[in-house]
C-alpha cells in the first residue's frame, strides 16, 4: 500500500502520460499505472498526425491550442518529438468534395476560425509536385504537420520521469473501488490509493470505467497502417482526401506511412488487433489513383492499433458523473494524437482543481452512460 | 474458387515428401516455393545439376544427387506445384462455410493472391543464424550458404581465395566442395571450442546409428587436412577490416591476435528453423537450448498449438535433410488423419516407421549440436546489430537497460527489427542482449511480434489481389 499519492494515472499511452506529467508539474504527487510498457497499442500504432485540418469544431479549440504547443514541444518535454509543421492537406477529387470542404470552410470563417484554407490545383502541385494532376483543389493547413510517434513517446515518458511520476509498466488494474474519498486500484499485485483516479486506458477504458461503477457505450477501432521501404524525400504535406480513406505522408526517414482508418480485425480474446489484408487491398485504390509510382514501392510491415471510439467519434473527457473522483480521457476514436498536449493540461486542471476553462460539454461521459449492471 | 486439401510452402526435402504421400491419398495438394524449381536449399537446382554430364553433380556429392530422385517423384505426384511464389500472409479463414481453412497470400509474376486450403504445412525450412561481429556488413562478407547458393544455382565459385570462418557441418561440407571443383580457400578459421571433443564424447554413441553421417564428415575434416590448407582452431574475435571493401581480417586463437589480408570471408554460425510464419501466427515455440533458437511446440503428428496448421522439416528444428523427409512424411500421416482420411489406428500403425527413421536421422545430432554451439563471445558496443536500422549492440543495450526485458518494448523504442528483414538479421542478437541486461535466461526473453507481411510485398502486388485474371 502506498500512501501520499494524489492522482493515480491508468495507461501509460500518451494521454495517459501527458496528463501524469502536466499533474506532477503542479505538484501532484502521481502514479501512473501501464498494462504492458508505455505506448504499446494506439499511441505506438498511430501515423502521428498533428493535424487541426477537418476536425470537428468541437475539438477545435483544443486542436488550436495544441497547435501552437507542438511548435514549442521542447518547452514542454524537452524535445520536439520530430514534430515537422509541413503541412497537412485534403484533397478534392470530384466536384461534390469540393463543395463539403469549401462548405466546412467558409462555416468555419463565419465562426471566426481561419486555420483552414482553400488552394486551387495550380497550388496544390506546387505544394506536391509528386501528386497525379487532376485534383480540384484541397483544404490546407500549413501549420499542421505530423510527429514522430515513439520518439513522443520516449520524451513524455522521461519529462513524466523527471517531473517524479512514478510509472508502473506491466501493472494491468485488476480492481477498483472508491471508499469515502479515497481510490483503491490494484495492478499487477501492488495496491495504490488516490482520491483521484484519471482512466486514460485507451482501449481498455470502457473495462476501467464499468470496473469503477460507471459503464460507458465505446467501442473499438482496429485501424490499420502500412509503411513503405525509404525513398528520397519528395513529400512534404500529409495527404488525405475528402469521402476517401487515405493518409499518405512521408516519414522523417524517408518511409512512406499509408493510413486512412481502413480496419483490421480483433485477435480472439480482444487483447490485440490483427491487419486484414483483403481490406486494405481494396483501400489502396486511391491511394494509387493519386501516386501511381507507390506501386513499385515494397511495402515493408502492416500492422493495426486498437483504440477506444465512440459513436459520435468525439473523445470522453471529463469528471464521472457516478464515480465521483473518476476523470475519463479515451475513446479519441483514431484522431487523439495532436490533442494529446492540451488535452493533459485540461486533465491537470480537472485534477489539481476540480474545474477546468475549457468547455466539456461535448466530450461529457454522460453521454455515453449506459445502465448500471449489478458488479 | 478451389479450396486445396493442403498447402504445403516449401518445396525442399519435407515439403516434396508431404506433397508426395498426400497425393497418394488422393488429397488435393498445393505447393508454394520461392525458387524456380525444386529442391529447397540443401538441393538447389538439383534437377538442372543433376542432368547426364554436369560436372557439379559429382562435387555437390551423393547426397546432393539423392534429391534429384525426389524431385523427380515429386514432380510426377500431381501436386498443384506453383514456383517462384513468395507466401508473405497466412491468416485462418473467417468464412463460416469451412469448418477449418487458411488463406495463403501469395504473389507470383507480379500477381498477388489469396490461396485457400483446409490445411497448411510449413516445410518452410531455416535459415543461417545471424551473428554480428565488427565489420559483418562489409562488402565481401558473405555467409557460407549464400555462397553455396552460387555454387548450386550457377556452378558459381567466388573469386580468388576465400577465407571460411565458423563452425559446423555447412563449412566444412562447402570447403570440401569448393575444393572438389576447383575453388581456391585461403584457410579456415575454427570457431568451435577446443574442448570439442569433451563436449562431444557423451553424445558419441547415441550418433554411431548414424555412422554413415559420421564417416561423410571425418572424411571432410581428413580431406582438409591432407589438402594442407590452412587452419585455425579456437578462434574468437573476428574482425572484417578494410574501408568500402573487405581488405584485412584479424581473429584471435588462445596464441594470441593473427591477422591477414583477405578478399572474400565466408562465414558460418550453424543454422536456425525459419520461425516467423508460426511466430506471427501467435503459435506457441519452445527454446532450445542446444540449438540456442526457437521452434515451435509441435504434437507427434507435426501440428502446432493452431490446429490445422502443421510444420515439418528444419522449420521445425534443424536436423537435415534426411530427418526433414521423415518429418514431411509424419505430417502427412498427420494431415491425413486430420482430414479424416485416415483413421487414427491407421495413423497410428503408418507412423511407426516413421518415427523410426525420423530417430535415426535424428542420431548425430546431439554430437553435432555439442561440438558446434552458438557463439558466446561478448558482442561489442560497437558492432552493428540491426542492419536495416544501422543501430549497434551498445545501442540495443542501453535501451535494453532502460526498461522491463520485453523485446517489443526495445524495439518500439529503437526501431531494431522494423525494416525489411523484419528481425530475421537482428532478433536472436537482441533478445541476447536483453537476456544479458537483464540476468535472465534467454528462454524467458521471448521474440518480438511479427508483423505482416512475411516477405515484402510492393504496394502494386496487394492492390492487384483479388483481381486475378480470368
Amino acid at each position: 500500500m502506498r500512501a501520499g499519492t494524489d492522482l493515480i494515472v491508468i495507461g501509460g499511452g500518451l494521454h495517459g502520460l501527458s496528463a501524469a506529467l502536466q499533474s506532477a508539474r503542479r505538484g501532484l504527487r502521481v502514479v501512473l499505472l501501464e498494462g504492458a510498457f508505455t505506448g504499446r497499442h494506439a499511441s505506438g500504432a498511430t501515423a502521428a498526425g498533428v493535424r487541426s485540418l477537418n476536425r470537428a469544431v468541437e475539438e477545435l479549440p483544443l486542436s488550436l491550442e495544441a497547435q501552437a504547443q507542438w511548435e514549442d514541444m521542447i518547452a514542454l518535454v524537452g524535445d520536439d518529438c520530430g514534430f515537422h509543421a509541413g503541412g497537412q492537406v485534403q484533397v478534392a477529387m470530384d466536384t461534390e468534395a469540393e463543395a463539403r470542404i469549401k462548405a466546412r470552410i467558409a462555416r468555419l470563417e463565419a465562426a471566426g476560425m481561419r486555420h483552414e484554407q482553400w488552394i486551387g490545383p495550380d497550388r496544390l502541385t506546387e505544394l506536391v509536385p509528386v501528386m497525379q494532376p487532376g485534383a480540384l483543389g484541397a483544404a490546407y493547413v500549413a501549420r499542421d504537420g505530423s510527429a514522430d510517434p515513439h520518439r513522443t513517446i520516449r520524451a513524455f515518458r522521461a519529462a513524466c520521469l523527471d517531473a517524479g511520476v512514478e510509472i508502473l509498466e506491466n501493472h494491468p488494474v485488476t480492481w477498483l473501488a472508491r471508499d469515502g474519498s479515497l481510490w483503491t486500484v490494484v495492478a499487477g499485485g501492488t495496491t495504490h490509493v488516490a482520491p483521484t483516479v484519471v482512466n486514460a486506458a485507451g482501449a481498455w477504458g470502457r473495462q476501467i470505467a464499468k470496473l469503477a461503477g460507471d459503464p460507458l457505450d465505446v467501442g473499438i477501432k482496429n485501424s490499420m497502417m502500412i509503411v513503405t521501404e525509404r525513398c528520397e524525400p519528395c513529400l512534404g504535406p500529409v495527404i488525405s482526401a475528402q469521402n476517401r480513406k487515405l493518409s499518405f505522408k512521408q516519414t522523417a526517414d524517408g518511409t512512406f506511412l499509408i493510413g486512412g482508418g481502413v480496419q483490421g480485425r480483433l485477435r480472439p480474446g480482444g487483447g490485440s488487433a490483427s491487419v486484414d489484408f483483403g481490406a486494405l487491398s481494396g483501400a489502396m485504390s486511391t491511394t494509387l489513383a493519386l501516386f501511381p509510382w507507390v506501386a513499385d514501392l515494397r511495402l515493408v510491415r502492416a500492422w493495426a492499433g486498437m483504440e477506444a471510439a465512440t459513436a459520435d467519434l468525439l473523445p470522453v473527457i471529463g469528471p464521472s458523473h457516478r464515480a465521483p473522483g473518476l476523470i475519463h480521457v479515451f475513446g479519441f476514436s483514431g484522431h487523439g494524437f495532436q490533442l494529446v498536449p492540451s488535452v493533459g493540461r485540461v486533465i491537470a486542471d480537472l485534477a489539481e482543481t476540480g474545474r477546468t476553462r475549457t468547455e466539456l460539454s461535448a466530450f461529457d461521459p454522460g453521454r455515453l452512460a449506459t445502465n448500471r449492471k449489478a458488479a | 474458387m478451389m479450396i486445396f486439401d493442403v498447402a504445403i510452402i516449401g518445396a525442399g526435402p519435407a515439403g516434396m515428401q508431404a506433397a508426395c504421400d498426400l497425393r497418394r491419398r488422393d488429397l488435393s495438394v498445393v505447393v508454394l516455393d520461392e525458387q524456380p524449381a525444386p529442391g529447397g536449399q540443401i538441393w538447389r537446382g538439383v534437377e538442372r545439376n543433376c542432368q547426364p554430364g554436369s560436372h557439379l553433380a559429382q562435387g555437390l556429392g551423393a547426397e546432393y544427387r539423392q534429391g534429384a530422385d525426389v524431385a523427380r517423384s515429386f514432380r510426377a505426384s500431381g501436386a498443384d506445384y506453383r514456383p517462384l511464389s513468395r507466401v508473405w500472409q497466412i491468416e485462418e479463414s473467417s468464412k463460416e462455410a469451412m469448418a477449418q481453412g487458411w488463406q495463403v497470400f501469395v504473389t507470383r509474376e507480379s500477381q498477388a493472391e489469396v490461396i485457400e486450403a483446409r490445411r497448411i504445412l510449413l516445410a518452410n525450412g531455416a535459415q543461417e543464424r545471424p551473428v554480428p561481429f565488427p565489420g559483418w556488413t562489409r562488402p565481401g562478407v558473405l555467409t557460407v550458404g549464400a555462397a553455396q547458393i552460387l555454387l548450386k544455382s550457377g556452378g558459381l565459385l567466388p573469386e580468388g581465395p576465400v577465407w571460411i570462418c565458423g563452425a559446423g557441418p555447412l563449412p566444412l561440407l562447402y570447403a570440401h566442395q569448393l575444393r572438389k571443383l576447383g575453388g581456391q580457400i585461403a584457410g579456415f578459421l575454427d570457431t568451435a571450442p577446443r574442448d570439442t571433443l569433451r563436449r562431444g564424447l557423451p553424445h558419441l554413441n547415441g550418433a554411431l546409428r548414424d555412422w554413415k553421417s559420421l564417416a561423410k564428415g571425418l572424411g571432410w575434416q581428413a580431406g582438409m587436412r591432407l589438402s594442407g590448407l590452412r587452419r585455425e582452431t579456437g578462434v574468437t574475435q573476428l574482425r572484417a577490416e578494410g574501408g568500402d571493401r573487405l581488405e584485412r581480417i584479424r581473429w584471435q586463437t588462445p596464441e594470441g591476435e593473427k591477422s591477414a589480408t583477405a578478399g572474400v570471408l565466408l562465414i558460418h554460425e550453424g543454422l536456425v528453423p525459419s520461425v516467423h510464419p508460426t511466430l506471427s501466427l501467435q503459435c506457441e515455440h519452445a527454446w532450445s537450448d542446444a540449438q540456442q533458437s526457437l521452434r515451435p511446440v509441435l504434437d507427434p503428428w507435426g501440428e502446432t498449438t493452431r490446429s490445422g496448421l502443421f510444420v515439418a522439416g528444419d522449420a521445425a528444428g534443424i536436423d537435415g535433410a534426411k530427418a526433414a523427409l521423415a518429418k514431411g512424411a509424419l505430417a502427412a500421416i498427420g494431415i491425413a488423419r486430420s482430414l479424416g482420411v485416415l483413421s487414427d489406428a491407421r495413423a497410428r500403425h503408418a507412423r511407426v516407421a516413421g518415427d523410426r527413421a525420423l530417430s535415426k536421422a535424428r542420431a548425430a545430432r546431439p554430437l553435432l549440436d555439442s561440438l558446434y554451439p552458438a557463439p558466446e563471445g561478448k558482442i561489442g558496443d560497437d558492432t552493428i546489430v540491426c542492419r536495416c536500422e544501422e543501430l549497434t549492440a551498445g545501442q540495443i543495450r542501453a535501451a535494453a537497460r532502460r526498461g522491463a526485458a520485453d523485446p517489443d518494448r526495445v524495439k518500439a523504442e529503437t526501431r531494431a527489427g522494423m525494416g525489411p528483414c523484419q528481425g530475421r538479421q537482428c532478433g536472436y542478437t537482441i533478445a541476447r542482449l536483453i537476456a544479458e541486461a537483464h540476468d535472465m535466461p534467454r528462454a524467458d526473453v521471448g521474440f518480438h511480434n511479427i508483423r505482416p507481411p512475411l516477405k515484402p510485398v510492393t504496394l502494386g502486388e496487394l492492390a492487384s489481389l483479388g483481381k486475378t485474371k480470368a
